[in-house]
């Protein structure tokens, strides 16, 4: 998989692929399956495919009674009614019994585009992350989705796996294994840390790569992983450079940043930039316009490593 | 017991129940309206009138039809229920532990620090229980799933789901009565403990949710209408539903919440507070008559 593909494609077609090997897969959408994907699952494998109309709630619930025969579910539509419509259910028939549901949102963050405000999910990683035994996954490329199924698919208990709308380049090099809370060093440097999760990866590898011309040394983490977080590179990161930047296509308040930032307050504190949506909605556009818009650019990013910077200096 | 026997053999019609057995089963309900009572006496709160008006449909499902082998209570093809109005747990533990899925000495552990039986039925620390419910709405969606599972894996176990009366004011039971009838779930059989009443008053008065059986129907269910404290109309019902083919069965059970204790019959109050000493002395000795 080397081609610009959407990451809710990939989801698709690992879908097809695992479906084939896991014969305990079984698929289920709320009336969006062409967008997200699911649909190349349900054509393969028909029988294993249940479309719950237009009702999430009852989707989630449904998934759990499957998981909790021996079934692993894969549950699909839009982010924000995967988290917010659904929640209750999540919670309460999904998080607290443990069951082996794997949330697979896809249309997350600003990058819906022209849909806008209401259909762009941009507290779901909050949402998710607080509730206990689950794990929440934002793959950075196709590439990276295909491996974060397989993952998903063969740990135990909920998942909430964060895919998107648009094509996105591929950004993980190829051979890079995935492994679940571990997250990925792909540019090491001294100065400071950009800590990016998602599809806010390339924009913050083009910008340690510009911020290496005024001599300033940017490492980047993928934390593809927010729940478990990887603590350990993290602090590692902290200790070394003095200073992180956390990049997100979600709100900045309950995401990665706070994530980022509740654990280096504890363990070994340092400034922490947190770059992402400022407590607002978001609105239609092209998702070019929209990222620019909201500062999820490698210029932007430059900005913020250069304030973190001035942060560390000043302490 | 004799008739603990006959739900054993795998039969889809179920033995014909004599007379003898019908005033075991009494005897035997007599005997968990005692557990719940003084569960809830001792766990100083607790949802008395709900879980004694849904007692009769639980001892007639796990004594007479039910197919479960509490020493191996986790077999994959053993029958399921959701009890999804949760707050009633107190007769589903009173149950649990007389068919031995769990010691009684976990009775008196109810809704304190540490216990195996949590205020709400909690799947994973209480053996037996199906699914966690107590956030009304939701035990219909699970079920589905689990008649979906059982369909795919070519399995008889059969799924049944308990419901409340109240609880049918959540939108998403109606979303997954839809989806029940769609996937034609012939393998579920539903209950309504229709006893009238909820936290705040009459359901009537609250928000009714009649026409009931018209609306059920219309969703494209089996509908049948039972006096759910009757073991003989509940099984024939229960029949009926297995009987059925294409559709799920929604089984209304007219129940008085209460049941059992006169002065808790029918009055809002003992929705969800427990007995004081001498409200629990005289609710024992009615018992036992």
């Amino acid at each position: 998989m080397t081609e610009e593909i959407a990451t809710r494609e990939a989801y698709g077609k690992a879908l097809v692929e695992l479906g084939q090997r896991m014969e305990k897969i079984v698929v289920l959408d709320a009336d969006l399956s062409n967008s997200t994907r699911t649909v190349l699952f349900a054509e393969k494998f028909p029988l294993r495919f249940f479309n719950m109309g237009i009702s999430e709630a009852d989707m989630m619930g449904t998934a759990a009674g499957l998981a909790a025969s021996g079934f692993i579910p894969f549950v699909s539509t839009f982010g924000v009614f995967a988290t917010g419509r659904a929640y209750d259910q999540v919670r309460n028939s999904i998080a607290y019994t443990k069951l082996n549901v794997k949330i697979v949102a896809t249309h997350t963050g600003i990058t819906v585009g022209e849909d806008g405000a209401s259909h762009q999910a941009l507290e779901d990683i909050a949402l998710m992350r607080v509730l206990p035994n689950m794990t929440v996954v934002v793959p950075a490329d196709g590439r990276q989705t295909y491996q974060a199924v397989e993952a998903i698919a063969r740990c135990s208990g909920p998942v909430y796996l964060r895919l998107g709308r648009p094509k996105v380049p591929v950004v993980i090099p190829e051979g890079l294994p995935f492994e679940l809370g571990k997250a990925q060093l792909l540019k090491d440097g001294k100065d400071l840390a950009f800590i990016a999760t998602g599809i806010t990866v390339k924009p913050a590898l083009e910008a340690a790569k510009l911020l290496e011309s005024e001599k300033i040394s940017a490492a980047v983490v993928n934390m593809h992983t927010i729940k478990p977080l990887d603590k350990e590179l993290l602090l590692e990161m902290a200790q070394k450079t003095g200073t992180l930047v956390t990049v997100e296509e979600h709100s900045v308040i309950g995401g990665l940043g706070s994530a980022v930032a509740e654990l280096v307050s504890e363990n070994f504190p340092v400034p922490v930039i947190r770059v992402g949506i400022n407590d607002t909605f978001g609105e239609s556009g092209t998702p070019e316009a929209l990222l620019k818009k909201y500062g999820l650019t490698a210029e932007n990013l430059i900005l913020a490593g250069k304030a973190a910077l001035q942060k560390k200096k000043e302490i | 017991m004799d008739l603990f026997k006959s739900n054993s053999k795998g039969d889809e019609n179920l033995p014909a129940i004599s007379t003898a057995a019908i005033e075991e089963l009494r005897q035997k309900a007599r005997k968990l309206r005692r557990d719940v009572i003084t569960m809830i006496y001792k766990a100083a709160s607790g949802h008395p009138g709900g879980a004694l008006s849904v007692l009769d449909i639980l001892v007639v499902l796990y004594y007479m039809v039910m197919k479960i082998d509490p020493a191996n209570y986790q077999d994959p093809d053993r029958d399921r229920l959701i009890l999804s109005k949760g707050h009633a747990c107190p007769a589903l533990y009173a149950v649990l532990a007389d068919r031995g899925f769990f010691p009684a000495g976990f009775l008196e552990s109810l809704r304190k620090i540490g216990s195996p039986l949590q205020g709400h039925p909690d799947m994973c620390k209480t053996p037996g229980v199906e699914m966690s419910t107590g956030s009304l709405g939701q035990g219909l969606s699970v079920a589905n799933g689990m008649a979906l599972a059982a369909r795919l894996e070519n399995s008889r176990r059969r799924i049944y789901v308990i419901l409340g009366d109240g609880e049918i004011q959540e939108g998403q039971v109606w979303e997954a009565a839809m989806s029940a009838a769609h996937y034609r779930l012939d393998n579920l059989t539903a209950f309504l403990d229709y006893n009238g009443l909820q936290i705040d008053g009459w359901i009537r008065d609250v928000k009714s949710p009649e026409p009931l059986v018209e609306k059920w129907r219309a969703f494209g269910w089996n509908v049948l209408e039972v006096d759910g404290h009757d073991y003989t109309s509940l099984l024939e019902a229960i029949e009926r539903a297995h009987a059925q083919k294409g559709a799920p069965t929604m089984i209304i059970a007219h129940t008085v919440k209460g049941k059992g204790i006169s002065f808790m019959e029918n009055q809002i109050d003992w929705h969800g507070r427990a007995p004081n000493k001498d409200e629990y002395a005289r609710a024992l000795k009615e018992l036992e008559k």
